[in-house]
């Protein structure tokens, strides 16, 4: 599998780390709601097909990315540097 | 300033080894920079950063992924967003570069004791090194000046093109004897000269 950093191009898939699915929303810090946090740590979507998740290419410029891939395919439909993608 | 020792001291063999039918088709050989130095840029302060380094090493660095510059004493190349590898054979760039950077551009890093750079040169150069990264080093795609950041399992490298057929690669001090015991190993089906 390769993924195009958008700092240096398409590179193999062992350079880079996977960091997480995208798809959640860390609850306010200050928050005591236990049930926020269970769905935070715990509850993912598990989905079949498009996925956002978060990738750091490790092994290269290391920069953060947001990325949307298949999980059917293992297609990387975007790539984008996590800090420029609004959550 | 403190003397920059060689790791590859006990290892690095000057003269012709490995395959001797038509001679050596790779140079290896340590550069030893008097100085390594790392530039980061606060955000939004890329242009101003280049332009600095520019007027310090006279090396004119473009805002693409990877762009670089080299002259016969210096080099200077992007390896990652905001960041810059400024290279050169005079020691204490660094001081140079901090006094001018101060607290406003963004950040300098001293690497001069930290990475040792290796060059590999030779008609068999993209050749070895094709033998360690999933990288084109076709010259197409991989132009003279540009630089890669990558890693060959853990020993994270960054590799400026400085000529046709020579590359400079930044290994991590504490990693480069192991990293040149393989370099010289890959190289012997060609024959090598170490420098």
């Amino acid at each position: 599998m390769l993924i195009p950093c958008p700092y240096c191009g398409p590179r193999d898939l062992s350079e880079f780390t996977y960091q997480g699915d995208a798809n959640r929303t860390r609850p306010n810090p200050m928050s005591n709601d236990q049930s926020a946090w269970n769905a935070y740590v715990y509850e993912r979507v598990n989905t079949a097909g498009d996925h956002r998740e978060f990738w750091q290419h490790s092994g290269g410029c290391r920069a953060h990315l947001a990325v949307v891939r298949s999980t059917l395919t293992h297609e990387i439909k975007s790539v984008a540097f996590a800090r420029e993608v609004a959550k | 300033m403190v003397e920059i020792v060689s790791p590859l001291e006990p290892d690095y063999h000057r003269g012709a080894h490995g395959n001797r039918d038509g001679g050596s088709a790779v140079t290896l050989s340590e550069t030893q920079p008097g100085s390594i130095v790392q530039l980061a840029a606060w955000p939004g302060q890329d242009g101003a950063m280049r332009a600095l380094v520019k007027t310090v090493t006279g090396l004119d660095l473009d805002a693409a992924p990877g762009a670089g510059a080299v002259d016969e004493s210096s080099a200077a190349f992007g390896f990652a967003p905001g960041r810059w590898l400024v290279v050169d054979q005079i020691e204490g760039l660094a001081e140079t570069l901090r006094e001018k950077i101060g607290n406003d551009l963004g950040t300098v890093c001293d690497l001069s004791h930290g990475r040792t750079a290796i060059a590999v040169e030779g008609e068999k150069a993209e050749r070895l090194l094709s033998k360690f990264y999933a990288l084109d080093f076709s010259l197409a795609a991989f132009p003279v000046a540009t630089a890669k950041s990558t890693a060959h399992h853990d020993v994270f490298t960054l590799i400026q093109r400085t000529g046709a057929d020579r590359f400079d690669l930044y290994v991590y001090r504490s990693f480069a004897r192991s990293f040149w015991h393989l370099l010289c190993a890959s190289a012997e089906e060609f024959g090598y000269t170490v420098e």
